[in-house]
């Protein structure tokens, strides 16, 4: 590990003036950031230390959403007793996410986050165009199995790590912030992560020492809530495949859906062409075959990953069968 | 090595699988670990240090007040700097679980933490689970359980259960749990494993390590 000046701070602006210095990086829960800074993959040399804010509650918003603060962590998130009620997804991604002694650490905020789990990324000897812009990817003519069939570039084809966010996305939650000058914002999730592009460096909307603050869900949509997550093995394992998915049904009709999918790309993924297909649609599985075709459309492989198509197309049919069963 | 082997004494010291639970000693590392280890560098890079900074632990109920490289984990602050062994380094990265300690009396990795974060929090270790000479309820149930082989991974599982058990008692649901609405989901044999994942043993003893916690969890507390 590299040499750090830390520094633990009290206040929002003042961690937000702390983090806008060249070099410096917030640290909460803090696992992932130390093991990459174990690697060296991470080598800030200041670490601003933000767990004394005051950003550890879950609080009900006037119009029946929740306010989660920045530093609600995993597990206080997923047992919280609205959250088991009424965002059911979301308490089951997060459940479905790392180990226990992991959730008890890490928050809401740097779930949010976290870096990718490509092995090349993390390989210091690897090219890797996230890590070192410019130094190519070894992933894309690599070992692949675990990357990206959408919204990759030929610059970088890693997935976002989170199950936290993929239902987070299903549930259109906003990423709400502060800047050094206390300026406060909130961010749609599906603008907060970026795809790679040419700049796979940059991996959110979030700018120079802006912080997170509380992630805010509005009143849950109506429908039945599942989490799913294929994995290699039963637990505590990253998605190869999963999906967060909100789908309301009546008398064999789908009313309304709300599909989104983790594993598959560099941000929680959601089409509005294939929620689309299900709307008003009855409950069979052509309608099902028609949304994962909207969704996997433009999908590519790389040689090892080439398997999460069908299993994506299986894993969809999987839950929609089960999700309008009830 | 700073110690020539001929000074190490594995004759004389005597392992119980009682020591094994109630300290987290292990044969491998008393016959192998020079004592400049105790002592070693939080790294081992060529970095110049950073300036120390003063941390402030309650440690099995014990005030440590430590000055410390900031880089130093939790880990290595109770391992080399206090020669509290008995938390394990597995693998360093948070993947394995032998290094589980509980903080405020919730269960982490100790190596994916800095000491520094938790100055003026309290750390329970195995070392500090047995009361006036006996074994904590756990540490009991994994002797008569035969909870271990070689013992390693075994001062992690008993803390994560320790850390388990405080979670299920306040009605954590966890992901095999059917019914998310279940305000005390029943610890069944697949409730334990699915909360027990963040600790590996290479021994495989799981089969007796969730005897052993089941045993444990429907003792009163």
């Amino acid at each position: 590990m590299k040499a750090f000046i830390y520094r633990r701070v009290d206040t929002a602006t003042r961690a937000a003036a702390a983090a806008v210095k060249p070099g410096a990086k917030i640290i909460a829960g803090g696992t992932n950031l130390l093991d990459l800074m174990k690697l060296q993959v991470e080598t800030p040399s200041a670490l601003v230390d933000i767990n004394a804010l005051p950003y550890d509650k879950i609080e009900d918003t006037p119009d029946g959403g929740l306010r989660i603060g920045a530093l609600v962590r995993n597990s206080d998130l997923a047992a919280d007793s609205r959250v088991r009620k009424r965002y059911g997804v979301l308490s089951r991604a997060l459940l479905a996410g790392a180990s226990a002694q992991l959730r008890n650490k890490a928050t809401t905020g740097g779930n949010l986050l976290q870096r990718t789990r490509c092995y090349y990324f993390y390989d210091v000897t690897k090219p890797c165009n996230k890590r070192n812009p410019g130094s190519g990817c070894a992933a894309l003519a690599g070992f692949n199995r675990i990357h990206a069939i959408l919204g990759a570039s030929d610059q970088c084809i890693a997935t976002h790590p989170s199950d936290m966010a993929v239902a987070m996305r299903a549930l259109d939650a906003r990423v709400e912030t502060i800047n050094r000058e206390g300026e406060a914002r909130a961010i749609p999730i599906a603008d907060f992560h970026l795809l790679p592009g040419k700049t796979p460096e940059i991996e959110t909307s979030l700018k120079s020492g802006e912080i997170i603050t509380a992630v805010t869900l509005p009143p849950p949509p109506p429908g039945v809530q599942v989490y799913r997550k294929v994995r290699d093995r039963a637990s505590y394992a990253f998605a190869l495949v999963s999906v967060a998915a909100i789908v309301d049904t009546a008398r064999g009709r789908i009313r309304s859906a709300r599909l989104a999918f983790g594993g598959l790309a560099p941000k929680p993924w959601r089409v509005a062409q294939a929620e689309e297909k299900l709307a008003n649609a009855t409950v069979d599985p052509t309608n099902f075959n028609a949304a994962a075709n909207a969704v996997l459309d433009g999908a590519r492989g790389f040689g090892s990953n080439d398997f999460k198509i069908p299993l994506t197309r299986r894993t969809l049919h999987g839950v929609l069968a089960e999700i309008t069963r009830s | 090595m700073d110690e020539p082997e001929s000074t190490r004494a594995p004759d004389t010291i005597e392992i119980t699988r009682r020591t094994v639970v109630e300290t987290g000693t292990t044969a491998l590392l008393l016959t192998a670990l020079p004592r400049a280890a105790l002592a070693a560098a939080p790294v081992d890079d060529s970095e110049p240090p950073s300036p120390a900074v003063k941390i402030d632990l309650q440690i099995n109920g014990r005030s440590h007040s430590l000055m410390l490289d900031p880089r130093t984990t939790l880990l290595d602050a109770l391992r080399e700097h206090l020669a509290l062994t008995g938390s394990k380094k597995g693998c360093d990265h948070g993947q394995c679980g032998a290094c589980t300690v509980l903080i405020e009396g919730r269960r982490i990795n100790s190596c994916l933490t800095l000491a520094v974060m938790h100055n003026g929090q309290s750390v329970t270790t195995i070392e500090g689970l047995a009361e006036a000479g006996k074994l904590h309820p756990l540490q009991a149930a994994f002797v008569e359980h035969d909870g271990f082989q070689c013992g390693y991974c075994t001062s992690g599982q008993i803390c994560s259960a320790v850390g388990m058990l405080a979670e299920s008692r306040s009605g954590m649901p966890s992901n095999v749990t059917a019914d998310l609405a279940e305000p005390q989901p029943e610890l069944t044999d697949a409730e334990i494993r699915e909360r027990m994942s963040g600790n590996i043993c290479r021994c495989a003893a799981y089969p007796n390590i969730v005897a052993a916690i089941k045993q444990a969890a429907e003792m009163p507390t």
